[in-house]
């Protein structure tokens, strides 16, 4: 074959190859970003019934947490309208949504029964009483502790316990001959990882993030107060390199009978409990500490789906949120694979159904959503809404920079004073710039 | 004369040779191993080497949930028609910058390089924008042009050594026997090159296979390759590292195979002019 020729066809082939479309048969095919958690995997496990029952095919794009979150942010600020349904969060959603870049969810059907969302989910994920995403699962996070540890160390979690106890309790149970860490918590540098840990934490502790005008607070001694105790607590209690651990090493810790408690997500419920631990039948759950300031260390967070609005299969989209995230689902997957594995944390309704409160995390993972108000998360008053982020822009470029300097703190970089210092200055510089000060 | 080497030194040579190679080599043997893995063996601590119940679960789980082939049909379309494409244009180029240079030649190779200092975030929206006016996004075509783009540079500057080793006057003697450009091209230099043409293709097209940046971004569905194909299986909430390892497993595995049956080629292109 000539040199020619073969420029031919590789020119023929590239435009074939870019003409080429997988035509499918079906009426309509939605696609979906969505993240890789066992829930959304799970989804899209029977994603096949819902194709039966409707027609619509679906077309699936699955992508790690924070990869997810670029893409899908280019595409709906550019309105590239590469996808039908974006999975989002908490914090995207309301930003979204006042942008006008989400299709309202006020019209969905009254068989789906939007009323039945649980309020703390249905608030963090509407603007201005308008709902702009339907929660597939809602997490909130809790301590996770192991029974056994706790009574040979003659203590008894208490359902609500206070941080100075937890610091206790963790150091009585800390046994580095045996390779057993008293607390394992999350250090790792990421406003989603470690940083996400810390506000909640610092919300327990009288702190926040800004003032009512929108000054940086980390200047404050509720700050110092929270990074200090929880530093002197993870060097006397914590794995080595706790700042470099995030929820999956903190995950294989814990299920590999190193951890004495954890402090995480209520989803890591199922996990801790499942057939990869090696402490299962030794767990037990408390609500997230608090400092006796009224308010408690846990977060909220909810995995939602969304529309977004340059979009040109609405309705069909509508169709896939109703079926996802309606009860229908949540009793399929119960048949299926167990009452253990159904999306937690959406629906009241999930909450009442008794084979579901034989479930032994489901009331703590309910008490923990319960006692999370992302409109009212701070001891003083705040401007943001948001438990462990404030849903302004900004905050996860800001966030990320301050984690890493926590982060840096934690392994011994710099001072915890370093850090705070370093931690005001990127905040009130970044927030100088956007306009706010 | 050749210098002689002493069993002892070639022994220590060889050893640390062996060495370096195993740790470079070990993250991939790592990765492997754990794709054989269970969830909890994959993340036992102290980890397990080889004293595990091996188990093909994490291939079966990936190939039941992930379309494998489409991915990889799309790497390969991707890879190597981004680098055919780099490679039609980067001959004539190099070609002219060997042979008939100018004043700026120097100048002109050193700016093609620094277009590869710019970070791509910061072209990110730009060429997003563009992709959406063309109609180009989660498309091939779209991504075989930005990633022949990207690679250009490269290849115009490794075709560029290549073609300065060639003495030019074989180059004129085929002019004065009456061969036109397109043949001098083609007949004359292009057959003296190979071995540099061809590494330089082999390269390019591992970079293009690997390439994460744009292939992620552009990519939904239709052209998605297999850099978006592993990244599905990566997860900052739940254990996936048996699996993940599996889907990196069958992802480099193409290109493995292929750099294993190309090594002489690239070792003998890369080193092309190196000793004198």
């Amino acid at each position: 074959m000539s040199l020619k020729s073969t420029l031919c066809a590789a020119t023929a082939l590239s435009l074939i190859t870019a003409s080429s479309a997988f035509a499918d048969g079906h009426s309509a095919t939605i696609t979906i970003a969505t993240v890789n958690n066992g829930d959304m995997i799970r989804m899209q496990g029977y994603t096949d019934q819902f194709t039966e029952e409707t027609g619509i095919a679906v077309e699936w794009v699955t992508l790690e947490e924070n990869v997810l979150r670029q893409r899908v942010t280019t595409d709906i600020t550019t309105n590239g309208g590469q996808f039908d349904i974006m999975t989002i969060g908490m914090y995207e959603t309301p930003i979204w949504g006042a942008n006008d870049w989400l299709v309202p969810l006020n019209d969905l059907s009254d068989e789906y029964n939007a009323d039945d969302i649980l309020p703390a989910m249905a608030g963090g994920l509407s603007h201005d009483g308008t709902l702009y995403a339907a929660p597939f699962y809602g997490e909130s996070s809790m301590i996770m502790y192991r029974t056994d540890l706790m009574e040979a160390a003659g203590l008894e979690m208490p359902d609500a316990p206070s941080w100075n106890f937890i610091a206790k309790a963790a150091r009585e149970m800390t046994d580095r001959e045996n390779d057993i860490n008293g607390i394992c918590l999350r250090g790792k540098a990421g406003w989603g990882e470690g940083g996400a840990f810390i506000t909640a934490m610092s919300n327990s502790f009288g702190a926040r993030w800004f003032d009512e005008e929108w000054n940086a607070q980390f200047d404050t001694r509720e700050w110092s107060d929270t990074l200090n105790f929880y530093k002197n607590m993870m060097d006397d209690a914590g794995p080595a390199g706790f700042a470099t651990n995030g929820f999956n090493e903190n995950l294989s810790l814990f299920n590999q009978g190193k951890c004495g408690m954890w402090i995480d997500a209520t989803v890591a419920a199922s996990f801790v409990t499942g057939d990869d631990s090696t402490v299962a039948d030794s767990v037990g759950f408390a609500l997230a500490p608090d400092n006796g300031m009224g308010k408690r260390s846990n977060w909220l967070w909810a995995w939602a789906l969304a529309i977004p609005a340059g979009t040109q299969q609405e309705a069909e989209a509508k169709q896939f949120i109703e079926w996802a995230t309606g009860t229908g689902y949540i009793e399929l997957v119960a048949e299926n694979e167990g009452w253990a594995n159904v999306p937690p944390g959406a629906r009241t309704s999930l909450y009442e159904n008794p084979d579901y409160q034989a479930v032994p995390f489901a009331q703590m993972t309910l008490d923990s959503i319960l006692s999370a108000n992302p409109n009212d998360s701070t001891v003083d008053p705040s401007p943001y809404v948001g438990v462990q982020f404030a849903a302004i822009p900004e905050f996860a470029g800001i966030a990320t920079e301050v984690s890493q300097e926590f982060s840096a703190a934690y392994a011994g970089q710099q001072s915890i004073e370093e850090a705070l210092e370093k931690a005001q200055a990127i905040t009130n510089e970044a927030m100088e710039a956007a306009g706010y000060r | 004369m050749a210098r002689s080497v002493t069993p002892r030194r070639k022994l220590l040579n060889t050893t640390v040779a062996w060495a370096i190679g195993l740790l470079i080599f070990f993250p991939i043997l790592w990765t492997i191993l754990t794709s054989f893995k269970s969830e909890a063996q994959a993340i036992a601590a102290p980890p397990i080497f080889l004293g595990f119940d091996w188990t093909l679960e994490n291939y079966r789980v990936v190939l039941e949930r992930s379309d494998y082939a489409r991915f990889l049909w799309n790497s390969i379309i991707i890879a190597g028609l981004s680098t055919v494409l780099g490679c039609i244009i980067a001959v004539p180029a190099a070609w002219s910058m060997a042979f008939v240079p100018s004043r700026r030649t120097k100048d002109i190779l050193l700016w093609m390089l620094s277009t590869k200092m710019l970070p791509a975030v910061g072209v990110l929206y730009p060429i997003y924008l563009i992709f959406i006016e063309l109609g180009l996004l989660d498309s091939r075509a779209g991504l075989v042009v930005v990633l022949m783009l990207i690679n250009l540079p490269i290849i115009v500057w490794m075709l560029y050594t290549y073609f300065k080793e060639i003495p030019g006057e074989i180059l004129e003697a085929a002019r004065m026997d009456g061969a036109t450009l397109r043949q001098e091209l083609l007949y004359v230099l292009t057959p003296m090159a190979i071995p540099g043409i061809a590494s330089t293709l082999l390269l390019n097209f591992i970079l293009a296979w690997n390439e994460a940046f744009w292939t992620l971004n552009l990519t939904a569905v239709n052209a998605a390759p297999l850099t978006a194909f592993i990244a599905s299986y990566s997860s900052p909430e739940g254990l996936f590292f048996a699996k993940l390892s599996a889907a990196s497993t069958m992802a480099i595995a193409p290109i493995l195979i292929l750099g294993w049956f190309s090594q002489k080629q690239l070792v003998r292109g890369l080193t092309f002019g190196a000793v004198k």
